[in-house]
């Protein structure tokens, strides 16, 4: 396992005794390297203090050249094991005496070397010169000791390093499980919830504090975080149970309109062809009884005029009018119920050539009387060529016929302008209207002037009104009395 | 039947008295054969049952109602037109109505003529004249056919 793998808890563990361990075995080392050191100067400086110890007491052998008595000297050297050889030397540089008795040559140099103590060969050896005081050299003394001492206590030190790193490993180690604890605990408590978070997607668990260290506010950020994250679940979970409710209720309700709106249709379905029966009914069954009344009065006008005084005539004549005046009501009111059932088909309608047209035929009709029409040209639209026919048959059917008693009658199509939008207007110089009954113009049946005066059904700006509406447009209309009158209409 | 008479097809006797007199006014005095409803006129011009016509001779003209009792004239129109021997028989639909599907499926039956009855008897009596002079005089019938 790579070291980065690790749990946190070996990391920290390892760290700590590697760290101790470190630290030890440097300081250890420095010890060592210093107790080396010291050793050595003071096994030299021992070295030096026996060797002129000896010296001075080998003074009077080499004066007299009593090797037995410098055999004896050097021999005492026997309490210190450490010493390997002692070899003292005359003037000459010869061997004048040596311990051990048979030492061998190679550990003896042949003659003295420089005076002074050293390491050599891993031997401290050392050259002390033997002199009488204040007079002239009788020889050399050479000791050599081996480094037994040093080794030794270096040895012991050493021994003593080990268990004191160990002992010191074993505490690092041993604290490093209690301290650890406040370092991983609350890293490995987060962990913990982290994990139950986002294994179990539980917002609700919370990670212990442990203490009010970095971890501590960690510990506190991560609570927070998921307090917040909680938080907002719930609030998501509110808002899509909401949305949930409110896409329910909507269906709820547009399935209610659906329902509602199916059953208006099948209402308007079902009135409308009773409306049909109705229409057709009456398109052949009132009629008729008209074409009796009319026709008989015609009978007894041909047939009995003779019988008949000039009231008796009259009154069949006005019976004879009655009923064609009806019959063109009968008709009147079928053409405003067909279109309120007429399919519109939207297609382009080149309305001021429509408007010339009309203009032509009622021109053709009468042609006694003198009518200026001002037609503006292009005039377009969209929408049913039929009923928009119907439309501007009646607008300017009315303003030919209200302009009758007017010496210059004059009647206008044009374009105007509608809040910005595009309106048309169809405008005469004829009767006029009071614009108190503005608002009964449309009505059915509803006149403004007696059928004396001019002739009319009251149906005709009724049927107008609802092709319109039926375009999606609106109508309005101005005038004043024996001022002319101007119908606006948008589509 | 004669050649040259006419089937009103028209049950209120108040419009055919109308009739009869526009046609009179108008010194058409061919003979005019009345049906009061459909079964009537299919009767005179198939026989009762299917069993063979009552008079020999075709009318020259038909001058059919829609809206009559039991058989309706768009019916009427339907045999006369299913019929080897009346298919080409001129059929005039005098009616009240002027309702556009009444035009369209008269003239889709195969009807010659679609007129419609003014309430004004006067227009009548010169629609009447207009028919007769049409049909009786000008319009060239279509060669009768051969009866067993």
């Amino acid at each position: 396992m790579a070291l980065r793998d690790w749990p946190i808890k070996q990391k920290l563990t390892a760290m700590l005794v590697l760290i101790s361990g470190l630290v030890l075995l440097l300081t250890s080392a420095a010890f060592a390297g210093y107790q080396y050191w010291s050793l050595r100067q003071a096994t030299r400086d021992a070295l030096s203090i026996r060797g002129r110890i000896i010296a001075a007491n080998s003074t009077a052998s080499l004066a007299f050249s009593n090797e037995a008595d410098a055999r004896e000297l050097l021999a005492a050297l026997r309490a210190d094991q450490h010493i390997v050889a002692a070899v003292l030397y005359d003037k000459g540089g010869h061997v004048f005496a040596a311990y051990p008795a048979h030492v061998a040559d190679d550990v003896v140099p042949a003659a003295p070397g420089p005076d002074g103590y050293r390491f050599e060969r891993g031997l401290l050896i050392g050259f002390q010169p033997v002199e009488e005081a204040g007079s002239q050299r009788l020889g050399t003394l050479y000791l050599a000791s081996d480094l037994g001492v040093v080794y030794d206590t270096f040895r012991l030190s050493g021994v003593i390093g080990l268990a004191v790193l160990a002992v010191a490993l074993l505490a690092a180690y041993l604290l490093s499980r209690v301290l650890q604890g406040t370092i991983a605990e609350p890293i490995l408590a987060l962990a913990e919830t982290a994990k139950a978070v986002s294994t179990r997607q539980d917002y609700s668990v919370r990670a212990p504090k442990l203490g009010d260290d970095e971890l501590g506010a960690l510990t506190d950020a991560f609570n927070q975080m998921l307090g917040r994250i909680e938080d907002q679940k719930d609030e998501l979970q509110r808002y899509a149970s909401d949305l949930e409710r409110r896409v329910e209720e909507r269906t709820h309700e547009l399935q209610e309109r659906n329902e509602s709106l199916r059953r208006n249709a099948a209402e308007l379905l079902a009135a409308n062809s009773e409306l049909d029966a109705f229409a057709y009914s009456v398109s052949h069954d009132l009629r008729a009884p008209l074409r009796s009344i009319d026709g008989f009065s015609q009978v007894l006008l041909e047939d009995y005029a003779t019988q008949l005084d000039e009231a008796g005539r009259e009154s069949l004549h006005r019976v004879r009018a009655a009923s064609q005046r009806m019959g063109t009501l009968i008709d009147d009111l079928l053409k405003l119920a067909r279109v309120t059932r007429a399919e519109i088909r939207t297609e382009d309608v080149d309305l001021s050539g429509m408007a010339r047209d009309i203009a032509a035929e009622l021109e053709g009709a009468t042609p006694e009387r003198k009518v200026e029409f001002a037609i503006a040209p292009g005039l377009k639209a969209r929408g049913d060529t039929r009923l928009l026919r119907v439309v501007l048959d009646n607008l300017l059917r009315n303003s030919w016929k209200y302009t009758a008693k007017q010496p210059a009658p004059r009647v206008e199509f044009r374009s105007a302008d509608a809040n910005g939008g595009q309106a048309f207007m169809v405008r005469d110089n004829g009767a006029g209207f009071d614009m108190k009954y503005a608002d009964k113009l449309f009505g059915v049946f509803q006149r403004l002037h007696s059928a004396a005066d001019f002739e009319g059904t009251g149906i005709g700006l009724a049927t107008v009104r609802r092709i319109i509406n039926r375009h999606g447009g609106r109508i309005w209309a101005e005038g004043a009395v024996d001022q002319g009158a101007t119908f606006y209409f948008t589509l | 039947m004669n050649p040259g008479k006419i089937l009103l097809v028209e049950d209120n006797p108040d419009d055919v008295a109308l009739t009869l007199r526009a046609l009179k006014s108008n010194n058409i005095t061919n003979d005019v054969v009345v049906a009061q409803d459909g079964a009537q006129a299919l009767d005179i011009l198939f026989g009762p049952d299917g069993k063979g016509p009552v008079e020999r001779d075709l009318p020259a003209v038909v001058l059919l109602d829609l809206k009559l009792p039991k058989v309706n004239g768009m019916e009427v129109l339907q045999r006369i037109r299913a019929d080897e021997n009346t298919r080409l028989l001129p059929v005039v639909i005098l009616t009240s109505s002027d309702e556009e599907r009444d035009v369209v499926e008269g003239y889709s039956l195969g009807a010659n003529s679609y007129v419609r009855k003014p309430v004004d008897f006067v227009e009548f009596t010169q629609a009447a004249k207009q028919l007769g002079l049409y049909w009786l005089l000008m319009n060239r019938a279509p060669p009768a056919p051969r009866r067993p």
